[in-house]
C-alpha cells in the first residue's frame, strides 16, 4: 500500500494526470456541446483518429506543426460535417451515423497511412512535427506547483482554455443559449424561429472541431507520430466522463480528469504489477454505476410523484 | 362591419395528406383592436385556422389579407415578422432557462460576443411594466406556476412585436382567479391598441371579455356575432348542433347485470388539483353508457384509472365484481375487458406491423390463438381475413402494414380487434375521431351489436353526434366532477347538454346519484 | 413499380453506390486499376480455397448479425455484441485449454459456456434498461470496453503461452477445435450451428408468442403494453437471447478458426454485426445474404491487396458508406412518396 502512495504523491504522477487528460477532456468537451443539442455523437472516437493522422500528414508535408495542427482540425470538423450532412439531411440515425465514421476512421486511417508511408502500423517515415511544449515563467520555479503544471505540450494548456472557452459559450452566448434550448425543448427554440437544424449542425461541427483537437495531441504531443487505432478508446472514455458528468461542463471536466487519473494510475501501477487492463476498465465501470445511481433515483422520484398523487384520492 | 379590417382568412380549405378535411370554405375576418373568440366543438376546425394564421401550417385553397395586403405565411418566423404572435396551449419555454433567457432567446441582445443579460433582464422588465404582466425575469420558468409561465409566454410574443395575439385555449389550464387576472391583462393590452384571437369552450369566458365571436362547427364557420347581441344558449346551440343526423335502431331491452361500477373515484394531480372528484357511476350488461364533455374534464385520467395504466389503489373501481385495486393492463383485459384508445397512431396501433398482428395483440396469448409457445399462423391467418371482411377493412390483404391505411380503415382494424375478443365490457375512447362518414357509423353499428349481445359499453367522446346517438344513459363531466345523469339521452336537446358540458348548468346532488343507484 | 419492393430497390442502390465509390477509390489509387477491381470482384470466387474463406468470415458475421437484428426488431439500440463476442470467447478459450473431454463434448461444454455467459452478461444493459430506462446504448458500449479489459486481462494473466512469441493463449486441447466440413477449406461445423440459429430466429420471431411480443414491442412500445404485454420482460428476453447468439459466435470463431486464442484489440464482429443487421433490415434469413455479401467484398479487398497495390482497409470506407446511406431514412424518399401516391391514385 505505501508503494502506491509512492506512485500518486509526486509530482510527475500529477504532470502525467493532465498529459493523458488532455485527449479526453477535448473529446468530453466535443461530446458536451452536441449533447446539450440533443444530438449524441459516437463518433468521436473516430474523428480524433482521422484528425491525429491528418495533424501528422499536413505536418509532414508542411513542415510546420501549426499547420500540421489547423489540418487536423480541420479534418475533424469535416469528419463530424459529413456525420452532421447525413444525420440532419438524409435523417440517417445518429448511432448508427456514429458507428459508420469509427468504421471508415480506423480502416480508412490505415489506408491513407499506407498510401502515403508504405506502412501500416505507424508514420515512422513521414517526417511529422510535434507541437512544442511550454515552460511558464515564474510558475515553473515553483516548488510543487512547477513541476506539476509547467512544461506541458501546448495543447494540454489550450485544453484547459478551452474548459472555459466551452462554459462561456454555452453559458453566455447566442449560440450556448440556442444550443441548450434546441436540446431541451426543440418546439420552444423552433416556435421563436430558431433553426434547431442549423444549431445542431453548428453543435456537431463545434464537436468535431474540439475532438479534432484531442487527436492532433495524440499524434503531435502525447505521441511524436500516428499509429494505428492510436486513440485506443478514449472516444468512448470522453462519451463516458460526458455521460457521468451530467452534461455540465464542470462535471465533464472533472469526470475527464477523474478517468485521465485512473488512466495515468494504469501506466503507474504496472510498475506494481497491478494490471492496466483492469485498471482500464474503471472509467466504464464508474460510468455504468454513474448512470444505474442517476436512473434509480429518477426512477424513484417519479414514483413519489405518483404515490403523493395517489394519497389525495 | 368595423372600421379598421386587419387580417381577413378568405375561402380557406385546408386538407390533410390522409385526407381529413380540417377546414372548408371558412371566412374569418379580425377587425384591429377587438377581442375575437373562436367558439367550437373538439374537431371543429379551430386549431387548424389558428395553425395557418401563425404559419405552422398553410392553407391548400383560399387566401390570408394583412392589412389590405395578401400574404404568405410559410412559416413561424413569416407570422412573426407579420406581427402575429402565438400562445400556444402546451407552452413553448424551456424550463431550465430563466424567464429573461427564455424572452430573448432568438432575438439576444449582445455585448461583445456574448449575450447582455442585464439588457434582457431590462427588456423583460420594460415589457413586463409596460403591459403591467408582472413577472421576475431572473426566476427559472420551471419552478414558475402555470399561470406565470402564461405571462411569459404572452410577453415573448408582445417582444416579438405582435399586434395580433391569438391564444389557444388560455384559461385550459389556469384557476379561476389566474383567469381572472389574465381576463385583466388582455383587456388592457386590448386598451393598449392589441388585436386578440381567442380560442375557447367556455363561453361564460367569452362572454365575459370577447367583442365578436366566430363559430365553428365540423370544419365550417358558422357565423360572426357581435358576442352582446347573442346568448350563451345561443351560441351553444350554434355550437354543438348537429348537421347530420344519425339515427340507429336500437332494441329496447331490460338491462343485465352491472359489469362496471364506480364509487367515490378521486384523483389530484401533483399539484393537488382534482383531476377526478369522487366520480361514481355503473355500466350494466346491455348499456351504452355515454361520457360527454369539453376534453380536459378528467376522462382522460378516469379511461387510464378503469384500463390499469394508472394503477387503482383506492378499491373504488369493481369489474363484474371483482375489485381492480392494483391490476395491470393484462389482468383487466383478462377480466373481459376491451379498450379502444383514443390515440390509434401512439396506443392503438403498431404502424410499421402488418394488419393480421396488429389483430391479434390482445388475443395471441389465448388457446385459440396458440398452441403453448407456436402461434396457430393458419387460424391467425383466417381470423385476419374474416375481420377484414366483417369490418369491409380496405386493403391490399392481411400482411399490408396497418400504417398504409386511411384514418378510417385503421380505425376499423382496431375496433375489430377489440370487438372480436368478445368483450363483456368495451371501453370506446372517441372511437371514431378522424374518421370518414361511412367509417364511423359503420363502428356505431358494431358498438350497438356489442351491447345487444348483452356487453356493456362505456363511451367516451367529444362528438356529440355520436354520443346522442348511441348511449342509453349519459353522464356530463366537467371539471373532474359529473354534472349529470341522463337516463334518455336522445330526447336531451343539445341545448341542454351544451349547458351542462360547458359548466353552465348543473344536476343537484340527488340526480347525479342515480348514475349509481339506479 | 410496387412499395412493397422499394426496400429491396434501396437496399440494392446503396450497395451499388458503395461498389461504384469503391471502383472510383481503386482507380484513384491503383496503377492498374482495372486489374485491381478484376481481382476484387472476382478473386474471391475464383478457387474453393477463397469460396472457404468468404464463408469463414461470413459465419461470425451472421452470429452477430443476427443478435444484432433481434435487438433491432425490439428498437433496442444495443451495439453490446462486440463485447460479448470477445469475451465469450476467452471463455470459449479457457476451457479448451484447461478442461480435458473427448471431442465430442468438449466443444460442447466450451460453446455453451461462452454462450450462457453471453446471455448473462448481455442481460444486465437489459434490466437496467427494462427496469430504470437506463440508456442501453451508452451502458452497452461501455459494457464493451469493461469485458474487453476483463478478457484481456485474463489473456495476459491466466492463459497466455510465455513461450510464444505473441500475445497469444496457450495451444486449445485438440479436442476442443470444430472440425472442418470441406476439405481445403477452413469452413467450420460453426456454420451448421449459425444457419440451424438462423432458422431457429427466424421461427422464433414469426411463429412464436414471444417472438411476436418481440417484435410488437419493437414496432411500438405503448401499443404492446396496451395491448396486456409485458414489455419489459420482453427487453429483458431479448437481450438474453441476443446476448446468448453472441457469446456462441464468438466461442465458435475462436474454436472453428484457431488453435490459440489470439486477439489483444476488439475483434469487430460485433459492430459489423449491426451493418449486417441493417442491410439485412433485421430479417434472420436476409442476414444470410448480408454476411455472405460483406464477407466476399473483404475477401475481395485482401486479394487485392496480396495481388495489386490497393490496401485491403479500403473497404471500410465502404462499409461506412453502406451505413450512412442504408440508415438514411429520406434516401430516395421522394420516390417512395412517388410511388406511394400513384398506388393511393390506383386505389381510389
Amino acid at each position: 500500500m505505501s508503494s502506491l502512495f509512492n506512485v500518486i504523491f509526486t509530482t510527475e504522477f500529477a504532470f502525467s494526470v493532465l498529459r493523458v487528460t488532455t485527449p479526453i477532456l477535448f473529446a468530453a468537451l466535443g461530446a458536451l456541446i452536441s449533447n446539450r443539442a440533443g444530438i449524441i455523437n459516437i463518433g468521436l472516437e473516430g474523428i480524433m483518429l482521422v484528425a491525429a493522422l491528418s495533424g501528422v500528414v499536413v505536418s509532414a508535408y508542411t513542415g510546420s506543426s501549426w499547420v500540421g495542427l489547423m489540418g487536423a482540425v480541420l479534418a475533424g470538423t469535416l469528419i463530424s460535417g459529413i456525420l452532421a450532412f447525413f444525420t440532419l439531411h438524409f435523417k440517417t440515425h445518429i448511432i448508427l451515423g456514429g458507428v459508420a465514421i469509427n468504421m471508415f476512421a480506423s480502416g480508412g486511417t490505415v489506408f491513407i497511412l499506407y498510401l502515403l508511408s508504405g506502412d501500416k502500423g505507424s508514420s515512422t517515415s513521414l517526417p511529422s512535427k510535434v507541437l512544442p511544449s511550454v515552460d511558464i515563467p515564474l510558475l515553473k520555479d515553483i516548488p510543487v506547483l512547477g513541476p506539476i503544471f509547467s512544461g506541458h505540450n501546448v495543447l494540454t494548456y489550450m485544453s484547459i482554455i478551452a474548459v472555459f472557452v466551452v462554459y462561456y459559450m454555452l453559458k453566455r452566448t447566442p449560440l450556448g443559449l440556442r444550443i441548450r434550448s434546441v436540446g431541451e425543448n426543440p418546439q420552444a427554440a423552433q416556435s421563436v424561429g430558431v433553426s434547431v437544424v442549423k444549431v445542431q449542425y453548428t453543435a456537431l461541427l463545434l464537436s468535431g472541431f474540439f475532438a479534432g483537437l484531442g487527436g492532433a495531441y495524440m499524434s503531435m504531443g502525447y505521441l511524436s507520430l500516428f499509429t494505428r487505432d492510436m486513440t485506443a478508446g478514449r472516444g468512448w472514455i470522453a462519451i463516458a466522463a460526458e455521460s457521468m458528468g451530467r452534461s455540465t461542463t464542470v462535471g465533464t471536466t472533472l469526470t475527464s480528469l477523474l478517468f485521465g487519473a485512473a488512466d495515468a494510475l494504469a501506466n503507474a501501477l504496472q510498475v506494481l504489477k497491478i494490471p492496466a487492463e483492469l485498471i482500464g476498465t474503471l472509467p466504464y465501470v464508474t460510468t455504468v454505476i454513474g448512470l444505474i445511481v442517476y436512473a434509480v433515483s429518477e426512477s424513484r422520484k417519479r414514483n413519489r410523484k405518483l404515490k403523493r398523487l395517489e394519497k389525495k384520492s | 362591419m368595423m372600421p379598421n379590417q386587419l387580417l381577413e382568412m378568405k375561402n380557406i380549405t385546408k386538407v390533410y395528406p390522409n385526407g381529413v378535411v380540417a377546414n372548408q370554405n371558412v371566412q374569418f375576418s379580425l377587425a384591429e383592436g377587438e377581442i375575437h373568440a373562436i367558439v367550437g366543438e373538439n374537431g371543429a376546425g379551430k386549431s387548424t385556422l389558428m395553425k395557418m394564421m401563425f404559419g405552422m401550417e398553410e392553407p391548400s385553397e383560399g387566401e390570408i389579407i394583412l392589412r389590405g395586403k395578401q400574404v404568405l405565411l410559410a412559416s413561424p418566423q413569416d407570422a412573426i415578422d407579420h406581427g402575429i404572435g402565438m400562445v400556444h396551449q402546451h407552452f413553448m419555454l424551456v424550463p431550465s432557462f430563466t424567464v429573461a433567457e427564455n424572452m430573448v432567446l432568438g432575438m439576444e441582445p449582445k455585448k461583445g460576443v456574448s449575450i447582455n443579460y442585464n439588457e434582457a433582464v431590462r427588456m423583460t422588465e420594460e415589457m413586463s411594466k409596460k403591459y403591467n404582466l408582472l413577472v421576475n425575469p431572473k426566476a427559472k420558468v420551471e419552478d414558475l406556476s402555470v399561470g406565470m409561465k402564461q405571462k411569459v409566454e404572452i410577453l415573448k410574443a408582445l417582444l416579438r412585436g405582435a399586434e395580433i395575439l391569438i391564444l389557444d385555449e388560455p384559461t385550459a389550464v389556469l384557476t379561476p382567479q389566474e383567469t381572472e387576472e389574465l381576463f385583466r391583462e388582455l383587456t388592457q393590452l386590448k386598451q393598449q391598441g392589441h388585436t386578440i384571437v381567442f380560442i375557447s369552450h367556455k363561453l361564460k369566458e367569452v362572454k365575459a371579455i370577447c367583442d365578436r365571436i366566430t363559430i365553428m362547427r365540423a370544419g365550417k364557420s358558422e357565423g360572426v356575432f357581435w358576442t352582446k347581441d347573442v346568448t350563451e344558449q345561443e351560441i351553444s346551440k350554434l355550437m354543438v348542433g348537429r348537421d347530420v343526423v344519425l339515427r340507429y335502431d336500437k332494441e329496447k331491452k331490460p338491462y343485465g347485470a352491472p359489469i362496471l361500477s364506480v364509487t367515490d373515484f378521486s384523483l389530484a394531480d401533483e399539484t393537488g388539483k382534482a383531476l377526478l372528484d369522487k366520480v361514481a357511476f355503473k355500466v350494466r350488461g346491455g348499456e351504452i353508457v355515454g361520457i360527454a364533455g369539453v376534453e380536459g374534464n378528467g376522462q382522460t385520467q378516469l379511461v387510464e384509472a378503469l384500463t390499469g395504466s394508472l394503477a387503482v389503489r383506492g378499491g373504488n373501481v369493481a369489474i363484474k365484481g371483482t375489485d381492480i385495486q392494483g391490476y395491470d393492463i393484462r389482468k383487466i383485459r383478462s377480466l373481459g375487458v376491451s379498450y379502444i384508445p383514443e390515440d390509434r397512431m401512439r396506443q392503438g396501433a403498431a404502424k410499421d406491423a402488418s394488419i393480421s398482428d396488429n389483430l391479434i395483440s390482445t388475443q395471441y396469448n389465448t388457446k385459440a390463438m396458440n398452441n403453448g409457445p407456436f402461434l396457430k399462423s393458419k387460424k391467425i391467418a383466417k381470423l385476419a381475413t374474416t375481420l377484414i371482411e366483417e369490418f369491409r377493412v380496405r386493403c391490399s390483404g392481411p400482411n399490408q402494414p396497418i400504417g398504409m391505411l386511411s384514418g378510417g380503415n385503421m380505425q376499423k382494424v382496431v375496433v375489430a380487434r377489440e370487438c372480436s375478443t368478445a368483450p363483456d365490457l368495451l371501453i370506446a375512447e372517441q372511437p371514431t375521431r378522424g374518421v370518414d362518414i361511412g367509417a364511423a357509423q359503420f363502428i356505431h353499428q358494431k358498438l350497438i351489436e356489442l351491447r345487444d349481445g348483452g356487453s356493456g359499453v362505456l363511451l367516451i367522446s367529444a362528438d356529440l353526434n355520436e354520443i346522442l346517438e348511441l348511449s342509453d344513459s349519459l353522464l356530463v363531466m366537467y371539471e373532474g366532477q359529473i354534472v349529470a345523469y341522463l337516463e334518455e339521452p336522445w330526447a336531451v336537446s343539445e341545448e341542454e347538454l351544451g349547458l351542462y358540458m360547458l359548466g353552465i348548468n348543473r344536476q343537484d346532488e340527488q340526480q347525479i346519484r342515480r348514475a349509481v343507484e339506479a | 413499380m410496387k412499395v412493397k419492393y422499394f426496400e429491396v430497390i434501396r437496399t440494392t442502390a446503396v450497395i451499388l453506390i458503395a461498389l461504384v465509390l469503391a471502383f472510383i477509390i481503386i482507380s484513384i489509387v491503383s496503377e492498374q486499376p482495372l486489374e485491381s477491381i478484376r481481382i476484387f470482384l472476382w478473386e474471391p470466387l475464383n478457387t474453393k480455397g477463397h469460396i472457404g474463406n468468404v464463408i469463414e468470415m461470413a459465419i461470425p458475421l451472421m452470429f452477430t448479425g443476427l443478435a444484432v437484428s433481434l435487438l433491432f426488431k425490439a428498437n433496442l439500440f444495443n451495439l453490446g455484441a462486440e463485447g460479448l463476442f470477445y469475451f465469450s470467447g476467452v471463455v470459449a478459450a479457457t476451457l479448451a485449454i484447461h478442461l480435458s473431454l473427448n471431442s465430442f463434448v468438449h466443444p460442447i461444454v466450451a460453446i455453451l459456456a461462452g454462450s450462457l455467459v453471453g446471455a448473462v452478461l448481455s442481460a444486465i444493459p437489459g434490466i437496467l434498461k427494462a427496469k430504470w430506462n437506463v440508456n442501453e446504448l451508452v451502458s452497452s458500449l461501455m459494457f464493451n470496453n469493461i469485458l474487453f479489459g476483463i478478457g484481456l486481462y485474463i489473456l495476459n494473466y491466466k492463459l497466455r503461452d510465455a513461450q510464444a512469441f505473441a500475445a497469444v493463449s496457450f495451444k486449445f486441447e485438440k479436442t476442443a477445435v470444430l472440425t472442418k466440413l470441406i476439405p481445403g477449406t477452413r469452413i467450420h461445423t460453426g456454420l451448421i450451428i449459425v444457419l440451424v440459429l438462423i432458422v431457429a430466429a427466424h421461427y422464433f420471431l414469426y411463429k412464436t408468442k414471444w417472438g411476436y411480443e418481440l417484435r410488437m414491442t419493437g414496432a411500438n412500445r405503448e401499443f404492446a403494453g396496451y395491448s396486456g404485454m409485458k414489455t419489459a420482460k420482453v427487453i429483458i428476453i431479448v437481450h438474453l437471447i441476443a446476448g446468448f447468439i453472441a457469446g456462441m459466435g464468438g466461442s465458435v470463431e475462436v474454436l472453428g478458426m484457431y488453435n490459440r486464442f489470439q486477439w489483444s484489440s476488439l475483434p469487430g464482429y460485433g459492430l459489423d454485426g449491426a451493418l449486417v443487421a441493417m442491410l439485412a433490415k433485421n430479417n434472420p434469413f436476409s442476414v444470410i445474404g448480408a454476411a455472405l455479401f460483406l464477407a466476399y467484398i473483404r475477401i475481395g479487398a485482401d486479394q487485392m491487396a496480396r495481388f495489386s497495390d490497393v490496401p485491403a482497409e479500403m473497404i471500410s470506407i465502404v462499409q461506412a458508406i453502406i451505413i450512412l446511406l442504408i440508415s438514411a431514412e429520406q434516401f430516395l424518399k421522394f420516390w417512395k412518396n412517388r410511388m406511394l401516391l400513384k398506388e393511393a391514385q390506383r386505389n381510389v
